[in-house]
């Protein structure tokens, strides 16, 4: 035979005989059953299963609401109201979908800062990252577009805001909102389609997801070690060690997860997500989900447009970063041909901007001052396209960390250049949730300069000259391993 | 025979051709299938239909405004006096953020009629200022309780986050007292 061989014999002859048809059971087996784990590793290793439950919760709950929900502007709020009141417990069904998507955040974010910490996106697992840094933005369109359903006030407001976002590309942004809302403002037809939306795209993250759990079975886990394993004295079977042990933190967050359900289930919310939308009245002060907010923050820590009178400026640095280079690499040729294309591409670049800003400028009196404050890049295009790009800065992560050490355990700089990360992080957090004036906004912007210099500037540094820590020879041979020899 | 060896040569082929002319084919069709679904999301003619308003302001007095629906957006109309077109006229418009002057904002020989669109260009929310009772900013024009933007008796930008003037819509008079937005 070609194909591989079915290798379990079952006791069991139904099981067999459907085995032998389609090797399910054997799949299983091999998947998760007697699937080589790293033997090191510890409960931050549980988040991404507990991600999955929440994310089955979240369809099964979600799949039940939408059949007791109207996605019509003139009735979905009382729709909800009325699942809140009188449909079965429809208030559990509820509480559960809104509180589960904050906890499926927390469990994600936690599941993304281990693979920061011990170095889970290197090579092998780069595509595997990847993977998952595209169910995170899945995860997120998905909670926005669930946002809006209950058209509260938080809902309308906050759909209008972020699609707004779209209008500040030049050219093709408002036809890009038009046709978002498929209308003229946020109505009807936008809260039909996000309902459409909001249903059909737990069914694709499930695939990514399936994608996600497929690559990381050709590679294996990451460990806390960071090396990985080599022989069986490294490694555990799945089933029963990480049954098990999956199976306690699943519901010790579980237990976290019903008690807010239960005791606090409002404690997330913002009260405006209890009055029904009014287009004419805007709520005093809009603001997204907490998971969204420290992108929000990065959004708005951009204030200062990006005018002629600034490019001029940067034309200059520009030219006088040609004899710079023509001095700094007056050995290496073909690093300075490098380094004077890079500069003249980005000279050539601004300089076609401006002038296209300059061309398409219409102003009313035209004079040298006028023609000065013409703006090329608006702070707000700025701040959207810093809030796409932090995010997708992530996808290029592998690309940027070449060190070849995994774990953070073993980077002492990296380690603390983490942790400011994650403070920034929190930061940005706190900013998004207050006014744009003021210290939050001071605080938001060094927080955003970090988290940009950080990937960008600081890891790429540390890959080269950092110096790391003695690794250890395998898993078994690691100090830290709790359970030595075997 | 000859013209066929010379092309192997090159390492290009009939069948070479063949597929790119199909892949080309297969791109237009794809494109030609995937539009109405695209399109099926822009504005329907209903929609569309809604999309222009016209307002009676016979009754609106000096120094009012009102507020009418347009597109599902709110768009003010105020009717200014003399005294308020004078003095949004004597500032020094070309050092403001978003510089244009009071006429460039109004149609000439309807001076007095100010028509805006109700969004603040900051982040959308609607200004303050319409109402007798509304707290009017520091120029006395309207306000956006959300991040604090000003605007002038001409909607202009004068302190705060907004980028922009709130903008003018398409309208026009077609009558001393009637006006047609969209």
């Amino acid at each position: 035979m070609s194909r591989p061989a079915q290798t379990e014999k079952f006791q069991n002859p139904v099981v067999q005989w459907i085995d032998e048809r389609l090797p399910i059971f054997t799949m299983l087996i091999k998947e998760y059953g007697v699937f080589p784990m790293p033997k090191n590793a510890n409960y931050l290793w549980s988040f991404g299963g507990i991600s999955l439950t929440m994310l089955i919760i979240m369809t099964v709950t979600g799949v039940v609401l939408a059949m007791s929900y109207v996605p019509h502007t003139e009735m979905a709020f009382d729709s909800v109201e009325r699942i809140m009141r009188d449909v079965n417990y429809g208030w559990l069904l509820r509480y559960v979908h809104m509180n589960g998507a904050s906890f499926f955040f927390i469990a994600v974010y936690i599941h993304i800062m281990r693979g920061l910490y011990f170095g889970s996106y290197k090579k092998p697992r780069e595509l595997l990252w990847i993977v998952g840094v595209v169910i995170f933005l899945l995860m997120m369109a998905t909670a926005f577009m669930g946002y809006a359903l209950p058209w509260s006030q938080m809902s309308g407001w906050g759909v209008t805001v972020i699609t707004s976002l779209f209008a500040k590309f030049p050219l093709v942004g408002d036809g890009i909102v038009t046709w978002l809302w498929g209308g003229f403002s946020v109505d009807n037809p936008t809260l039909n389609r996000f309902f459409a939306l909001h249903f059909l795209m737990p069914f694709v993250i499930l695939g990514v997801v399936f994608i996600h759990v497929w690559a990381l079975h050709v590679t294996g886990s990451n460990n806390p070690a960071g090396v990985e394993p080599k022989s069986e004295k490294d490694t555990l079977p799945f089933h029963p060690y990480f049954t098990s042990k999956d199976g306690f933190a699943l519901v010790a967050f579980l237990t976290v997860f019903l008690a807010t359900v239960f005791f606090a289930p409002l404690a997330l919310t913002e009260y405006d997500h209890f009055k029904a939308y009014d287009s004419m009245v805007t709520p005093p002060h809009i603001v997204p989900e907490w998971y969204f907010l420290p992108f929000y923050a990065i959004l708005k820590s951009f204030v200062y447009d990006f005018t002629v009178t600034l490019s001029l400026l940067a034309m200059a640095g520009l030219l006088a970063a040609f004899p710079a280079a023509y001095v700094y690499f007056k050995k290496d040729v073909q690093k300075r041909n490098l380094a004077f294309k890079g500069v003249g591409a980005l000279l050539g670049l601004l300089v076609l901007v401006t002038l296209l800003a300059l061309v398409t400028a219409n102003l009313e009196e035209p004079s040298l001052a006028a023609y000065l404050k013409v703006v090329i890049v608006p702070a707000a295009l700025q701040g959207v396209l810093a809030m796409f790009g932090s995010i997708l800065l992530l996808m290029v992560l592998p690309w940027l960390d070449t060190s070849p050490v995994k774990s953070a355990r073993y980077r002492p700089v990296y380690k603390k250049c983490l942790l400011l990360l994650l403070i920034s992080f929190i930061v940005l957090g706190y900013a998004g949730a207050q006014l744009p004036e003021g210290w939050p906004v001071i605080a938001g912007q060094v927080a955003t300069i970090y988290y940009f210099a950080h990937f960008l500037v600081i890891v790429p540094y540390l890959s080269r000259k950092e110096k790391t820590l003695p690794v250890p020879n395998s898993i078994h041979e690691d100090p830290r391993c709790a359970s030595k020899g075997k | 025979m000859d013209s066929t060896k010379k092309h192997q040569a090159d390492g290009e082929t009939r069948r070479d051709f063949l597929y790119l002319t199909a892949g080309a084919m297969g791109a237009v069709a794809a494109g030609t299938a995937v539009w109405p679904l695209v399109d099926s999301m822009n504005p329907a003619a209903d929609t569309l239909a809604l999309a222009s308003t016209e307002v009676n302001v016979g009754s609106v007095e000096a120094g009012q405004t009102i507020t009418v629906v347009w597109r599902g957006k709110p768009v003010f109309v105020h009717r200014r006096s003399a005294a308020e077109i004078s003095e949004v006229r004597a500032e020094a418009w070309q050092e403001l953020r978003d510089p244009q002057s009071d006429q460039s904002r109004v149609k000439s020989g309807h001076d007095e009629w100010l028509v805006l669109l109700g969004v603040c260009t900051h982040l959308g929310c609607i200004p303050m200022g319409s109402k007798v009772t509304d707290v009017k900013g520091d120029y006395n024009g309207w306000f956006c309780p959300c991040h604090g933007s000003h605007y002038d008796k001409s909607g202009r930008i004068r302190k705060g986050p907004a980028p922009t003037n709130l903008a003018v819509p398409p309208y026009e008079f077609i009558s001393d007292t009637l006006i047609r937005i969209g």
